[in-house]
């Protein structure tokens, strides 16, 4: 076993989350069962934010990784590193969170390849076990062991998809935009803006939210919303900062821009 | 007046004009009178001059009597030197067979000059006028000029609403279409210059200046899915009906009614805001206001609760959004207290526009005592919530009996600066429960020609002219529909009859599906070594770096993507019955196309089968045979079992609208294939190579679409034309027995 630092792995201050319903205890509940979970909603509405907040109420280190197409198995378990001396085992995230008994996150999970997918199965039912073929290892995981793993159903889904014998071994806990009153109290707080500015930028969120679907894959996260408030902070007119941070990012069809440009326009006069 | 009654110095400056018609004596003083105040004495003397040179062309009084009127105006505007410059040209028209249509030519100078201001530009006005006059007028042994232009008059007669709608350079772009492609069609030149033709019109909204709902459609319906959330349907109407009743905007149960072209306003406000302010003020409407009966009000009571009505919803929606404000209030007219006291016509629309300005505007400046306590009277409404049309109701109602006035039932309304360009007409608002006179005010005879959609409209196609090498918009109109059903089983029959055929494209087909193989490189595990990259990974390993474990490859299964969509020429000529077979080339086709549509529903392609064919320009029929949700069922079976064939073969069009639905097909490849027995011709086309251009033309846009086109022409003659539509990629059949075997292997080997 290789030498790990599990103290980067802790969280020390509490990250805000608002709670919107019941999600705290819910999650608390399959913590406590040690149920995998998967969180899923559209991107920027809080999921990432929601199990940070847990790993710190919980007091459990958080290891996160972020999914990609090229990521391998061993990506995930470990491999061995060829150096000078010859070969050297190092785990992988999910092989270290298993062992210090931490919460191993993979964030948009449907991006990584299904035959890569798979190697988390052993981990997420009742054998806990992650078995390092390579190494001739089985490791047994921690007691305080979980497995949670976030998901985009939108756009994706039409390409990329979990399988059935994946997505089964989870509960599943759906996220989505904050509603209105909700969703200004979190840009308030997280760009420590004023309640009228933070207002008008969640009603242009509304507003491009509803052209999901008619132009636009997905509506104005609530995270793009934070940094056009982060903007205003700094000086930048408000009409413009909803342009940098609203607009350019999402789209780069022509009618959709001038619409939003223009319930900008009658929003922040 | 007489002679007799002129004064002094007018007689002999009366001599001066060498024209001796009564109706001149009549108005002499008050021309000359003009003239003389506004122009120089040189431009008096070359006035007068001008003027008898009219006289002497010998059409009458009315030409003289015309110029007289107009030219002081005109020549203070832009110059005297249009004096000579108009009757020059006036004399030269009179030498050819085109004096009729000098007075209508008289009658534009007036706007003319309105609308273009400067000396340059009447010249190039005058210019294009000769210039469409010589092309048009027509010659008989084509030497001397005999027949007039059938166009011009007409032409005229529309140039004052011609210039309002184009800038001078958009009219001649107009005018040449015209004379281009109508030169020897007389009636059709005469259709053209009276804007009765679809494609006069369709070639004026193109040189139009303004904000084209056209172009702006889906613009606007995403505005108004975005801030109100309201997929409404739009339709335009036109504006050039009837340039002196401004039409409303409206909405009922069939979509919102919006204008089809909106100019930048005079205050800066741009053509699509102005639309935008017209659908915000309707989609407050929709949200916020309910049905009043109408038969308890009065008419007066009636529009000051709409009056009302529309502030409120107004109100209302610049609470959500604040920009609306100042875009309502810029659109607003902002009428001046007293103007309608100094007329005698009724003010009832005055005092109702200045409360809805008072409303939204706190500097209105009014004084009337009346107008402030009911403007105060909503403001305090609005506080307590949002209201109703009911509530509001009230009010009206209270401030009509308040300020009610005798000269309110005068028989003419004061109309200026009351109309507010973007509130619509209101019809939403009211329910009637009793048969009265005034619903019929809204219906007008429009509603009629849009609500009545029974079968579907056409479309319409350009057609490409290689002559001009522009397109002709709006040239074809095409009408599809679905098939006609007949006996399924006939094609069952046609299946089996070919059995054998059909095992052996089994075996190709089975080898052919989803099944081909890809080569996936640097993989860390893989079905087999990929030497290069382990020898390099072996040399960094040698020279003391890490070496890239990912020295494996592997195969990936490669999935087909393609959409088809057949096309089978259905014109006349297919029911002929060729030398030595004993099946007309309509029936070999059917067997052909039901094999290969069994041979595709095997691979599970999406495919479409249509069939197309002609009678003239006005009449393209595209027939659906198969959709591309269909499976290869009985329906199906059914229509090929009915097809049949007539008429003639106007290719580009059907190639279009195949193309229309193929691109919406979310495959990578996308496949045209036209069964075609001949080339493209129509009975009202005389130039052979005129739609052969059209298809190749058609073919070359769909290629830039993504989708590839290939003919299979069973015409043993189609070497000579084929290629110029189809370039390289046709296949000729000569023997066209062979069909049925030749068709389904041709798309497998197109599609490997």
């Amino acid at each position: 076993m290789s030498e790990v630092d599990i103290e980067q792995y802790r969280i020390n201050d509490e990250p805000f989350y608002h709670l919107q319903e019941d999600e705290i205890n819910e999650y608390q509940a399959a913590y406590n069962a040690r149920l995998p979970v998967m969180v899923k909603g559209p991107t920027g509405c809080g999921k990432s934010r929601f199990i940070e907040h847990m790993a710190w109420k919980l007091d459990r280190p958080l290891i996160t990784v972020a999914c990609n197409e090229d990521m391998t198995a061993s990506d995930l378990v470990g491999r061995y590193l060829l150096d000078a001396n010859g070969t050297r085992w190092v785990d992988g995230p999910l092989t270290v969170a298993a062992r210090i008994g931490a919460i191993c996150y993979l964030d948009e999970i449907v991006e990584a390849r299904q035959d890569t997918t798979v190697v988390i199965h052993p981990l997420t039912d009742h054998r806990r076990e992650l078995p390092l073929d390579k190494k001739g290892e089985t490791v047994h995981a921690h007691k305080d062991f979980q497995l949670v793993i976030s998901y985009n159903p939108g756009y994706q889904s039409l390409m990329k998809e979990l399988k059935q014998s994946t997505k089964q071994r989870f509960v599943a806990m759906d996220f989505d935009y904050a509603p209105t009153k909700v969703e200004e109290g979190i840009v308030e707080k997280e760009a420590n803006i004023d309640a009228d500015t933070a207002k008008k930028l969640v009603q242009i969120g509304k507003v491009a939210r509803n052209l999901k679907g008619h132009g636009l894959d997905e509506g104005i996260s609530t995270r793009l919303l934070v940094y056009a408030a982060s903007l205003i902070n700094q000086g930048i007119k408000p009409a413009n900062a909803c342009r940098m941070a609203l607009v350019r990012p999402i789209t780069d069809d022509a009618d959709i821009r001038q619409t939003l440009d223009h319930a900008i326009d009658t929003i922040f006069v | 007046m007489t002679t007799k009654e002129l004064p002094d110095e007018l007689i002999e400056l009366r001599a001066q004009l060498k024209c001796s018609f009564e109706q001149i004596d009549a108005v002499f003083e008050d021309c000359i009178r003009d003239a003389q105040r506004r122009l120089s004495e040189q431009g008096v003397k070359n006035y007068l001059s001008s003027a008898s040179l009219i006289c002497m062309i010998g059409r009458g009084v009315e030409p003289v009597l015309q110029f007289l009127e107009v030219i002081p105006e005109m020549a203070d505007r832009v110059g005297e030197e249009v004096i000579s410059l108009i009757s020059q040209g006036v004399w030269e028209a009179s030498r050819t067979p085109n004096g009729v249509s000098i007075p209508p030519f008289m009658a534009t100078l007036g706007e003319a000059s309105r609308r273009l201001g400067s000396l340059e530009l009447i010249k190039q006005y005058l210019d294009m006028l000769f210039d469409m006059m010589e092309r048009t007028t027509g010659s008989i042994h084509g030497h001397h000029t005999t027949l007039p232009s059938p166009g011009l008059p007409h032409l005229l007669q529309q140039m004052p609403y011609l210039l309002s709608q184009v800038s001078i350079e958009g009219l001649q772009n107009w005018i040449d279409y015209g004379i281009r492609n109508y030169n020897d069609h007389p009636e059709r030149q005469i259709d053209y210059f009276t804007l009765e033709s679809a494609d006069s019109r369709a070639m004026l909204q193109r040189e139009r200046h303004g904000t084209l709902f056209a172009d702006n459609e889906r613009n606007l319906g995403l505005y108004l899915q975005a801030l109100w959330q309201d997929k409404e349907y739009l339709a335009p109407y036109s504006t050039a009906k009837d340039e002196n009743r401004l039409q409303q905007p409206y909405y009922d149960k069939v979509g919102i009614r919006i204008p089809d072209v909106f100019d930048d306003s005079d205050n800066g406000i741009k053509g699509i805001d102005r639309y935008r302010a017209m659908l915000a003020h309707m989609a407050a409407h929709r949200r916020w206001s309910t049905k009043i009966v109408a038969d308890n009000y009065s008419p007066f009571q009636r529009i000051a609760i709409e009056c009302l009505e529309d502030s409120r919803v107004e109100y209302l929606a610049t609470l959500e959004y604040p920009g609306l404000h100042k875009l309502w209030l810029a659109l607003h007219p902002a009428p001046d207290e007293e103007e309608c006291t100094k007329t005698d016509a009724s003010c009832i629309r005055h005092r109702l526009a200045m409360l809805s300005y008072a409303i939204k505007n706190p500097q209105h400046g009014y004084k009337n005592k009346d107008l402030l306590e009911f403007v105060q009277r909503f403001h305090d409404l609005m506080l307590t919530g949002e209201s109703s049309a009911q509530e509001v109701a009230k009010i009206a109602v209270s401030y009509i009996a308040r300020t009610r006035r005798q000269e309110d039932q005068a028989a003419t309304i004061y109309f200026e600066n009351t109309e507010v360009e973007y509130r619509d007409d209101n019809r939403h608002l009211w329910v009637f429960i009793e048969e009265g006179d005034e619903e019929e005010q809204f219906e007008t005879p429009e509603d009629k020609e849009f609500e009545e959609v029974n079968s579907l409209p056409p479309r319409h196609y350009p057609e490409w002219d290689y002559n001009t090498k522009t397109y002709r918009p709006d040239w074809v109109s095409l009408y599809e529909g679905l098939h006609p059903s007949g006996n399924a089983s006939e094609i069952d029959g046609i299946l089996a009859k070919h059995s054998a055929l059909s095992k052996r494209l089994m075996q190709v087909l089975d080898l052919l599906k989803p099944q081909n193989f890809v080569r996936v490189r640097y993989q860390e595990e893989g079905s087999e070594l990929d030497l290069d990259v382990a020898i390099r990974s072996l040399i960094d390993f040698k020279s003391g770096a890490t070496p890239d474990p990912r020295i494996n490859m592997s195969h990936k299964h490669d999935s087909r993507d393609i959409a088809v969509t057949l096309l089978i020429d259905l014109s006349a000529s297919v029911n002929e019955v060729p030398e030595g077979c004993d099946q007309s080339i309509l029936d070999i086709s059917r067997e052909a196309v039901s094999l290969l549509a069994w041979a595709i529903d095997r691979l599970g392609d999406p495919l479409s089968i249509a069939g197309f064919f002609s009678n003239t320009r006005h009449d393209v029929r595209y027939l659906h045979l198969k959709g591309f949700s269909e499976r290869w069922n009985d329906e199906v079976k059914a229509r090929l079992a009915k097809m049949e064939a007539g008429f003639s073969t106007r290719m580009g069009a059907a190639i279009r609208h195949a193309g229309h639905f193929l691109s919406n097909q979310k495959a990578d490849k996308k496949l045209l294939l036209i069964l075609t027995d001949g080339e493209p011709a129509d009975i009202d086309v005389n130039d052979d190579k005129l739609l052969i251009k059209d298809a190749y033309k058609a073919v070359s846009e769909l290629d830039q679409k993504g989708i590839y086109s290939h003919c299979i022409s069973l015409d043993p003659k189609a070497d000579e034309y084929v290629s110029d539509i189809f370039g390289n990629n046709y296949t000729v059949i000569d023997n066209i027995e062979r069909l049925p075997e030749r068709l389904p292997q041709l798309f497998l080997s197109l599609t490997k």
